[in-house]
């Protein structure tokens, strides 16, 4: 076991590093300049455009700016933005709790509910619950997110006048009544990717239920007498929940990167919001710190759900 | 004499040998039978049904009703909403919104496909290299394969696009950079999927006792990889593909929205949702069509998808 996850750490390491080298290759080598913004400035000339250009570091070759770049990245310094000056590490601070609130909650209640009607879908099959939630699951995860967030604007905001379709980030939760406002305003977005999530998992656990459903052991539980209440929850659902597990723990990281479609359509500021307007202005730093620790997340997970794949399921034996 | 006579034997059992097989005109063949089974998914005949139409739409539409582009400015006769002239409406500019549609769907869907095709043909060449040869190679193929599935997508997608758009427009024209770009860059962000796919068929496949025959008789490598056991490998392959489409089409549509797809006058479906996004409070049908062409065309696939799973599997239950 120690032995296998040596080895795995021994190949997820260099993974990161060629995955960061890349990334930072993609970015150095891409025509888009940083510093375009000034290009148009008439009041930075073409001197002061270089001197920019060696304050930030840019006048050095690419391959070297890496070497710098990792150097600092293992000591936790991602660099700072070329627009803002700020250290990305504080910008990416600054943006995750908001994040992790709408992002996260809606994973959590995808999960909630998924969980219960993939099974109850597996085990009354082709009932009409079944073909309801399965109708609805194949809709949740063929309809693009930002099509589901418009159609909530139009329908909760604009013609229900439900809920803000705008987030306020300026919102601070002090009492009971802003804690209100910040769950109207934050119920939109939560549902959209809840939605989305929620299909996905909900075919995936039924598809994996009925994987189990006609094998011999459940037979076997059936035949020596056991309710069938039991024979789900205890035999089926504990051999059929582990690929789900797996699915769900790989889907974590993302929860990081947050989610930039439905943060671009409600305006909210979270990291996916972050990336996208960064990408859009050349901040080079901020991108590859945001992309960099998306990887390093992703890579962790997978390495996590491999080891606890062996918990979970005694037949794997690790060597 | 005697001899010839009693190799005749006995005279019944020859009756058995005439009864002819119960249908000589249709032979059932694994194709025919899983049409058969793919017939009685009504799900699936149904998405098959909306494709082809659509598909017939998109490439006989532009031609019986092509974008007017006289009518471009003449703003007495903008945002109509949906009549019996315009079954769509008009766009802020006062044009067609169902010809721009049918425009727009041409370039959505040839996206969709193209970004399959690479897709397909990237996965096919490594995962049926990976699991033929096996050992070091199938090692490093293996680590390329996760390497490609830890990149977030859609960041790094934005990202790429972002960056060398530019480039490629001014290399092969606006419209066949952006196009070529898209569909590249989209294929290959989607081709692990396959080649895991790919790679466990041929691991099994290539212990079989006809491959070892195929090699018996003389076959050379690239012969017994794509003759011999590449078409047992189609199914998971069809099934693959078909999902693809749908995923390619999401991508391109999510790229357009967020306003890195294609330009103004190549109106993707994603592209009007995006250009409709200002509008969508006094002028909902802007976003309603384009959004509702997207989510069925995508459903419908993968509705196909579905059938084709179930009308491929091996394991389906006789009929």
């Amino acid at each position: 076991m120690t032995q296998y996850l040596i080895r795995r750490i021994l190949i997820a390491l260099p993974t990161i590093l060629v995955m960061s080298f890349i990334l930072y290759m993609i970015l150095a080598l891409a025509p888009g300049d940083p510093l375009s913004q000034f290009a148009a400035n008439p009041s930075v000339p073409a001197e002061v455009r270089e001197n920019i250009k060696k304050s930030l570091g840019l006048d050095q070759p690419a391959h070297i700016r890496y070497i710098f770049w990792l150097g600092n990245a293992v000591r936790g310094n991602l660099g700072y933005s070329f627009a803002t000056r700020a250290p990305v590490m504080n910008l990416i601070s600054q943006r995750l709790p908001t994040t992790l609130w709408v992002v996260g909650t809606a994973y959590l209640l995808a999960i909630l509910f998924a969980l219960p009607i993939g099974i109850i879908a597996a085990v009354k099959k082709y009932s009409l619950f079944d073909q309801v939630s399965t109708t609805f699951a194949f809709i949740g995860f063929s309809v693009p997110t930002f099509f589901t967030g418009t159609l909530f604007i139009i329908i909760f905001s604009v013609k229900l006048g439900w809920f803000p379709f705008i987030y306020d980030s300026t919102l601070k939760v002090t009492n009971l009544q802003t804690f209100m406002q910040l769950a109207k305003q934050s119920i939109m977005p939560i549902a959209v990717l809840a939605l989305f999530q929620m299909a996905t998992l909900a075919r995936f656990t039924r598809a994996s239920m009925l994987d189990n459903l006609p094998l011999d052991y459940v037979r076997t539980a059936r035949a020596k007498g056991l309710e069938d209440w039991k024979v789900i929850t205890v035999h089926v659902l504990r051999n059929s929940l582990i690929p789900v597990v797996t699915l769900i723990a790989l889907g974590l990281p993302a929860v990081f990167t947050g989610a930039i479609v439905t943060e671009q359509i409600f305006r909210v500021p979270g990291i996916g919001d972050l990336l996208i307007n960064s990408i859009f202005n050349s901040d080079t730093p901020v991108v590859m710190g945001i992309v960099f620790i998306a990887a390093i997340l992703v890579v962790t997970f997978n390495l996590i759900v491999d080891v606890v794949y062996g918990f979970l399921d005694p037949r794997i034996k690790y060597d | 004499m005697t001899d010839a006579i009693s190799l005749k034997g006995p005279q019944t059992p020859t009756k058995i040998a005439v009864v002819p097989p119960t249908d000589l005109r249709r032979p059932r063949s694994l194709w025919s039978d899983a049409w058969r089974a793919y017939r009685r998914h009504n799900l699936a005949m149904l998405g098959t049904s909306v494709l082809v139409l659509f598909i017939l739409a998109v490439t006989v539409g532009p031609l019986l009703r092509p974008i007017d582009p006289s009518a471009v400015g003449n703003f007495a006769n903008a945002f109509k909403p949906p009549s019996v002239e315009h079954p769509f409406g008009t766009d802020p500019l006062g044009r067609d919104l169902l010809a721009m549609a049918l425009y727009g769907g041409r370039i959505s869907i040839a996206v969709g496909l193209a970004a399959m095709l690479v897709a397909i043909f990237l996965g096919t060449v490594v995962g049926s290299i990976a699991g033929f040869f096996g050992g070091r190679l199938d090692n490093f193929l293996v680590w390329i394969t996760d390497l490609f599935l830890a990149l977030p997508t859609l960041p790094v997608l934005l990202l790429v696009i972002y960056l060398f758009r530019d480039a490629l427009r001014g290399a092969l024209g606006i419209n066949a950079g952006i196009f070529l770009l898209t569909v590249l860059v989209i294929g290959s962000l989607n081709w692990m999927p396959v080649a895991r796919l790919v790679r466990a068929s041929f691991l099994s496949l290539k212990q079989k006792e006809f491959v070892e025959a195929a090699r018996s008789v003389g076959a050379h490598t690239p012969s017994l990889m794509f003759k011999h056991i590449l078409p047992n490998a189609l199914s998971p392959i069809i099934v693959a593909a078909t999902l693809s489409v749908g995923a390619a089409i999401l991508l391109e549509s999510t790229l357009s929205f967020l306003g890195v797809g294609f330009p103004p006058d190549m109106p993707t479906w994603g592209r009007l949702l995006y250009d409709a996004r200002d509008y969508i409070e006094l002028f909902p049908h802007l976003a309603l069509f384009p959004g509702a062409l997207i989510s069925i065309t995508v459903l419908s696939i993968n509705f196909m998808g579905d059938g084709l799973r179930d009308a491929l599997d091996p394991r389906r239950t006789q009929m």
